[in-house]
């Protein structure tokens, strides 16, 4: 036991720190996208697993093409788009349930991504190509990715201020409403589908250029960290802020989620405890944050408090109307 | 050919005045099954510009569906659905929702919870129209809402900000009912939309109902279970029974029209006790 102790070096986490920040921050990316289709359309899409490899693969493969980096993350993000757009419309119009529609579109994409890379392993050598971070500078990537998620934060605050934006959240918040309001719910679903895998793909774009390879397994388990982050970031979030915890701060503290995620596995990296197990922490931790605002609220809302509750309310109103 | 185009076009031109027809309209619900139910069974109705129609009809009867018929949920079997000369049968729901303004009876189908009051009501203010990238609540429109939630008198006005998931069943259905008439509706649909509330708080939101309704003129069906509400509102009253309309009575007629009557009058068109087990709580 004693040796065990002895034998971790306080160092060696410090060390690894940044690298883990980096790719927490990159992941972020990631469950912004999940955010959007998890928070916002209340769709559970499981078509972020492939699409995640995707932009690696299409990022890999236009980079040894020939094209410029910049080329490349946007066809990573456009080929993220189509992918949410087939989940998109094997759900609205063939009226495929939704868990079902991502785990078809993303069993398809492995296929896919194979056939974009030609292999299964596509190398991009920082030395052969010039990309925007790396882990051959860890600092300078940690400054790239931070300023990708400050704009996309950005963005996405304007755009679901916007009243397409709106539609969107009424639409994953109230079905029934959003229709009897004007609001095309299909069409909306299929935007927001587009919209959060072009940003999963881009984050896939994000990693392959860090770790210089795209795999076609990278997005295996995509969805449990993204949930994780998002997850993580909005109870914390919640319990330092309370009220005051508006929209941007919710979009931070996603990207937040993420970089705690990383911290933690580097964690259990420095415990030495089996790298092979990380998958099956992952779970029990998202399960665990899962359940919480669940269980948090049934204890609040037992059925004597909820009759106690009714009781207030109707006498409040009674008292206004009179 | 060419007479049946004539027949229909004259029909539609003879509807000068008229708002709502509703054409011989028909839906079965689980077809070819055990299940099989006839909810609407050839029912035709017509509804003058500024009419004002109450329903009531037993448990089952159909007149959710009627309602639901007309805004599309679902598209009807046979016959058709004309507003203001229009055949609509064939429009999405959300295409209807346009020109047609809807209460629910549940408080939560209405609303989005978690989102503010002001952006509910920002995207009902632009039902109908192109949802751009302009910003989702123009800063003019808090006045607006402040001032019309005020006239509600139910302390919303200084509550723009919160979201409505966190407001009672009665404030809900009255935002509800703003967000419905804040674009002029050809229609408004009101479906028991005061059933969920306690008796004072219903009380109220229907006195709100009533005022929207003859301050903007509008063409309404509201569908209750309560007899005394069905005779003392609107100008027109429908009882339904089988997916039909059993009896009709409108205007001077309507306003000497008794409870008893309306009892009588059911057990002699239908045969049966007018029977709506909500019908029996409420006085
Ligand atoms: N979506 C549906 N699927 C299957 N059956 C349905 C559906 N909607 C309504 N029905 C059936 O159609 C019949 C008419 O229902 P409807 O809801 O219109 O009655 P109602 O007159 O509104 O009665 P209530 O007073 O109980 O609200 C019922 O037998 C109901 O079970
Ligand atoms: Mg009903």
């Amino acid at each position: 036991m004693l040796d065990y102790f002895t034998s971790l070096d306080p160092m060696a986490f410090v060390n690894a720190l940044p690298g883990n920040i980096c790719q927490g921050i990159i992941w972020g990316v990631m469950a912004l996208g999940v955010y959007i289709t998890f928070k916002l359309l209340n769709f559970a899409d499981l078509t972020v697993d492939g699409s995640f490899a995707t932009g690696g693969a299409v990022t890999a493969m236009m980079l040894i093409s020939g094209q410029p980096i910049w080329l490349a993350m946007i066809a990573a993000f456009v080929a993220g788009l189509a992918a949410g757009l087939v989940t998109g419309l094997l759900h609205t119009l063939l009226g495929i349930p939704d868990i079902l529609a991502g785990i078809l579109t993303q069993i398809a994409l492995y296929s896919i991504n194979l056939n974009i890379m030609g292999k299964a392993n596509q190398t991009i050598s920082v030395d052969n190509y010039v990309v925007a971070l790396s882990l051959r500078n860890v600092w300078l990537s940690i400054v790239v990715a931070l300023a990708f998620v400050a704009v996309i934060i950005a963005l996405l605050y304007w755009y679901f201020g916007t009243e397409q934006g709106s539609a969107i959240r009424a639409t994953g918040n109230n079905p029934a409403m959003a229709p009897a309001q004007g609001i095309n719910i299909n069409k909306y679903k299929v935007i927001a589908l587009a919209l959060s895998n072009g940003l999963v793909a881009l984050s896939g774009s994000l990693l392959s250029q860090y770790q210089g390879f795209a795999d076609v397994n990278m997005g295996r388990g995509a969805i449990v960290i993204g949930l994780a982050a998002v997850i993580i970031g909005q109870v914390i979030g919640e319990a330092i802020f309370r009220k005051r915890f508006n929209f941007v701060m919710r979009l931070s503290f996603v990207a937040f989620g993420g970089i705690l995620y990383y911290i933690v596995v580097g964690l259990v990296l420095w415990l030495k405890l089996p790298a092979d197990d990380m998958k099956l922490f992952t779970a029990i931790i998202v399960a665990v944050f899962l359940a919480m605002p669940y269980l948090s609220n049934k204890r609040k809302n037992s059925f004597k408090k909820v009759a106690a509750q009714n009781k207030k309310l109707s006498t409040a109103e009674g008292a206004q109307d009179g | 050919m060419a007479e049946l185009k004539k027949e229909n076009e004259q029909e539609h031109s003879s509807a000068s005045g008229e708002k709502l027809y509703l054409k011989g309209i028909t839906k079965t619900f689980n077809s070819g099954t055990v299940n099989e139910k006839v909810a609407l069974d050839d029912l035709s109705l017509r509804l003058n510009d500024g009419d004002f129609c109450t329903v009531i009809g037993g448990n089952g009867a159909g007149k959710s569906t009627m309602l639901n018929a007309i805004s599309g949920v679902w598209p009807v079997d046979k016959g058709a659905i004309i507003i203001d000369g229009e055949d609509i049968s064939r429009l999405p729901e959300y295409k209807r929702s346009h020109f047609l303004g809807r209460v629910f009876q549940d408080p939560r189908m209405g609303t989005a919870p978690d989102m503010e009051i002001i952006e509910n009501l920002a995207i009902a203010a632009r039902r109908g129209y192109h949802r751009t990238f302009r910003w989702g609540v123009k800063s003019s429109e808090k006045k607006l809402y402040r001032e019309m939630l005020a006239e509600f008198d139910l302390g919303l006005e200084d509550r723009l900000t919160t979201k409505v998931g966190l407001l009672s069943g009665g404030q809900r259905q009255a935002i509800t009912l703003l967000m419905a008439t804040l674009q002029k509706p050809k229609l408004l649909l009101l479906d028991e939309h005061t059933a969920a509330l306690d008796p004072k708080t219903a009380a109220k939101v229907l006195e709100l109902s009533d005022k929207i309704i003859s301050e903007h003129k509008l063409t309404a069906i509201m569908v209750t279970h309560n007899m005394h509400d069905a005779i003392r509102h609107g100008n027109k009253l429908i009882m339904m029974n089988k997916g039909k309309v059993i009896f009709e009575i409108s205007g001077e007629e309507k306003r000497k029209l008794h409870k008893a009557d309306l009892l009588e009058k059911f057990s002699k068109q239908s045969g049966e006790e007018l029977a709506n087990d909500r019908m029996l709580l409420s006085e």
